[in-house]
């Protein structure tokens, strides 16, 4: 059996809710918040827990903790003055090995290190002490490579997930970090605690809202702006929600819950739980390309600036596209129906040119609900489900119906016709009999090709061309 | 008390490679060989510091990073295993170090005057950072003196190398004042390579001299140039060009402890020894002294108070 994602956890790294919660109610409250997550990890029936924790940079490739029982008394180089941390953790040294042979599989660099007093970072010590105390659940921890960027970020938890189907086991994914990350560079007493600036704090609850709401793809894919907003911006980029949404799958449908959200010594510090909702898949907008393998060097001197000039350029291909777009305006008009389904991407339902109406792409996808009849071809873990093609082929053109008609147009107008399939062997029969009973008399000309996936978990898509009314 | 003086200061870069290539009883990996001509710089190093009398030993490290003020190690002795998070297959080292703790606190209770944030280290099962023990290690491969260590203050990621350099200026100003009224003679080093752009892969085999090579040729060029400041005396420049230098080769200077140590040297204007320059996974790395005493030159500046 897949072994599958069944909660992903945000927690702080900072020892103080570990070493002295007593010592501020904020602390006490992230040591409560910390508790509770302990308590929904039980109550997931995880088998395994796989810690991901900012603290822990390298810097050649990525590195997978590999030594069976690890052993140490840690202290942190900044809080030494509030006491030690012991560890004993229990590593799953066969997990250990899968995350760095599935990571090698998508292209990154990788290894297992395992000796004895290896370095392990506050952040793990810190999550594992409070979440697994007494090793129940075997852990894996990953490192966090200073250099690399969103796509192999995203790749490398991509990977993790991999290794987390390939182990068969139920497995709560734990990411280690902080919100906004600008610590006060003075000493102050914990009466004094508090975030660092108003500007910190407003963007952290504004991230703590999305994910309480559920929405961890819209997180990572404003990564950049946060670390721009509240992020010391020499420290490495803003990161672990684009692990997170590569090894939980890039959507927004968690159950989301913010269980604490305090500073500690300035920093933005909260406990948020993420449970995968397993009924169907809700709006996603991939602002970004989606990134599967990765194939590039890590550039070390990617930096903010070129980012930015990047971004630049990209304005300005923008901007040159909707200059000749304007001189075409008169031949051209483009369509959106609000009774079709929402359109994945910067794309209209229909356009006009001359007397031809050509549609986009048009998928199953239930206009207000987004539910897929038939059900959709895999769960947001990747699982493959079983669906009906027949319902979805109708919901399908009952979509392209609607657009038609919305356009100045209609079913009987269509000329012809192009339809994606993703599985020919399995569903050409169902499609094919749905499609005689819509278009057996219209009879437009078509084409029928089995393509690898489409955007969202659909069995089929169709683009259609009509003739308008006059 | 008064009249202690720094008798040198160290450039002495930390890339754990070193220590790995030599062998050394305390260290767990063994090599077949490796990065000879850096090692051969630091034989010439210490030659050199068998002429010079010291007591004490003060050392800057980057890689012991601190966010609030600056650090210094407390207690009289730290033994224990020091594994490199990057290269943990060649650097797990068994240390036993004291630590000159009236020094630090001398150091530490000036700086706080001079109005730096500062913190003494006293717990007991803290780890020495591995920056801090490859220096030590090959400058003084016997021990036989007690240390210093100080950490780096990471003003740099906060504000900039601006800023950094301000506050380093600051300590070194303190650990020249410290050092002076300690009456003791310390030797102060700072632990770091120069350019710092690295490969980001490892060779199967680490020793392999065929893969070494500086990452960049813009990098080599910054590096000479910094080093030709040094030959020529011009440290004030060289501490003016420092933010420039950084940005520009992503540069270990970064962590505070070139500044701080010329700092505590009040900028010297005579030239530095430099007894090797090379690289070590492409970064670039320079063994360099500044004998204080050498044609009986003294720091001035502060034994006029
Ligand atoms: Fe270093």
């Amino acid at each position: 059996m897949n072994g599958e994602v069944v909660l992903g956890l945000f927690v702080p790294a900072h020892p103080h809710p570990l070493l002295c919660p007593e010592k501020s109610p904020g602390w006490a409250r992230l040591r409560e918040a910390y508790e509770q997550a302990r308590m929904i990890i039980e109550e997931s029936e995880a088998e395994l827990i796989l810690v991901y924790s900012t603290l822990w940079t390298s810097i050649i490739g990525h590195q997978f903790q590999g030594l069976k029982e690890p052993e140490w008394v840690h202290v942190d180089h900044d809080f030494h003055y509030l006491g030690s941390m012991p560890y004993k953790f229990l590593i799953d040294t066969k997990f250990a090995d899968n995350l760095a042979n599935s990571a090698k599989a998508r292209g990154l660099e990788s290894r297992v290190v395992s000796y004895h007093g290896f370095p392990i970072d506050t952040g793990t010590v810190v999550a594992l002490s409070l979440l697994n105390p007494d090793n129940k659940l075997s852990a894996g921890i990953c490192s966090s490579n200073m250099y690399s960027n969103r796509a192999e970020t995203i790749v490398l938890g991509k990977s993790a997930n991999d290794a987390i189907k390939k182990s068969g086991k139920k497995v709560a994914v734990v990411v280690v970090s902080s919100l906004s990350n600008r610590m006060f560079t003075d000493k102050i007493k914990p009466h004094e605690e508090k975030i660092h600036s108003q500007k910190d704090d407003e963007w952290n609850r504004k991230i703590l809202e999305f994910l309480d709401d559920g929405r961890l793809e819209d997180v990572s894919q404003l990564s950049r702006e946060i670390h721009q907003q509240i992020r010391v911006q020499k420290v490495v980029a803003f990161k672990p929600m684009w692990w997170l949404a590569g090894v939980m799958g890039q959507h927004n449908n968690f159950a989301g819950k913010v269980h604490a959200y305090e500073s500690v010594h300035g920093a933005g510090c909260a406990v948020v739980s993420l449970i995968p909702k397993l009924d169907e898949v809700g709006d996603k907008e991939y602002d970004e390309d989606d990134v599967e393998t990765y194939h590039g060097d890590r550039n070390v001197l990617d930096t903010i600036i070129s980012e930015e000039n990047e971004e630049e350029n990209n304005d300005s291909e923008l901007s040159e596209e909707s200059s000749n777009e304007n001189e075409e305006n008169l031949e051209k008009e483009s369509f959106s129906s609000s009774r079709a389904p929402k359109p994945v991407g910067a794309y209209p339902h229909a356009r006009k040119v001359g007397d031809l109406l050509y549609l986009s792409g048009v998928g199953p996808r239930q206009p207000k609900s987004n539910a897929i009849p038939g059900g959709p071809v895999k769960d947001v873990t990747g699982k493959n489900l079983d669906y009906n093609m027949k319902a979805q082929t109708i919901a399908c053109i009952e979509n392209i119906k609607t657009i038609l008609e919305d356009s100045g147009s209609s079913l009987e107008d269509v000329v012809d016709v192009t339809s994606f399939l993703i599985n020919m062997d399995r569903d050409f029969a169902d499609y094919n009999s749905i499609y005689a009973d819509y278009f057996g008399e219209i009879r437009p000309t078509r084409t029928t090709l089995e393509i690898n996936a489409l955007p969202t978990p659909i069995a089929v898509e169709m683009k259609v061309i009509a003739k308008i009314k006059n | 008390m008064g009249g202690g003086r720094i008798v040198a200061g160290l450039l002495a870069p930390h890339p754990p490679h070193l220590v790995y290539a030599e062998n050394p009883p305390q260290n767990e990996p063994k090599a077949e060989c490796g990065w000879e001509t850096l090692r051969w710089g630091y034989e010439r190093l210490r030659k050199q510091l068998e002429s010079i009398d010291y007591d004490v030993i003060v050392i800057l490290s980057p890689h012991w990073q601190t966010y609030v003020g600056t650090h210094f190690l407390g207690l009289d002795n730290f033994k224990s295993l020091s594994v490199d998070p990057i290269f943990p297959n060649l650097f797990r080292y068994h240390y036993d170090i004291n630590i000159d703790v009236e020094l630090a606190k001398m150091i530490h209770d000036e700086a706080e005057s001079d109005g730096l944030s500062v913190r003494m280290m006293e717990n007991p099962d803290f780890r020495v950072d591995y920056g801090t023990i490859t220096s030590c290690h090959l400058t003084n491969p016997k021990w036989d003196k007690p240390i210093v260590s100080i950490s780096s203050n990471r003003s740099v990621h906060y504000y900039s190398v601006e800023v950094m350099q301000e506050m380093m200026i600051k300590l070194g100003e303190a650990t020249r004042k410290a050092i002076w009224k300690s009456g003791k003679k310390a030797v102060v080093i700072s632990s770091n390579s120069l350019s710092h752009r690295h490969f980001v892969n490892e060779s199967e085999v680490p020793e392999d001299m065929s893969k070494e090579h500086i990452t960049n040729h813009s990098q080599y060029l910054w590096d000479m140039k910094m080093i030709n400041m040094m030959k020529n005396g011009k440290t004030k420049e060289l501490i003016e060009m420092m933010p420039e230098f950084t940005e520009q080769t992503v540069a270990e200077t970064d962590g505070g402890a070139l500044t701080w140590m010329l700092s505590s040297l009040n900028y010297p204007t005579y030239p530095a020894t430099i007894h090797e320059y090379g690289t070590i996974i492409g970064t670039g790395n320079a063994i360099a002294t500044w004998d204080t005493n050498d044609e009986k030159r003294t720091i001035q500046g502060v034994s006029s108070k």
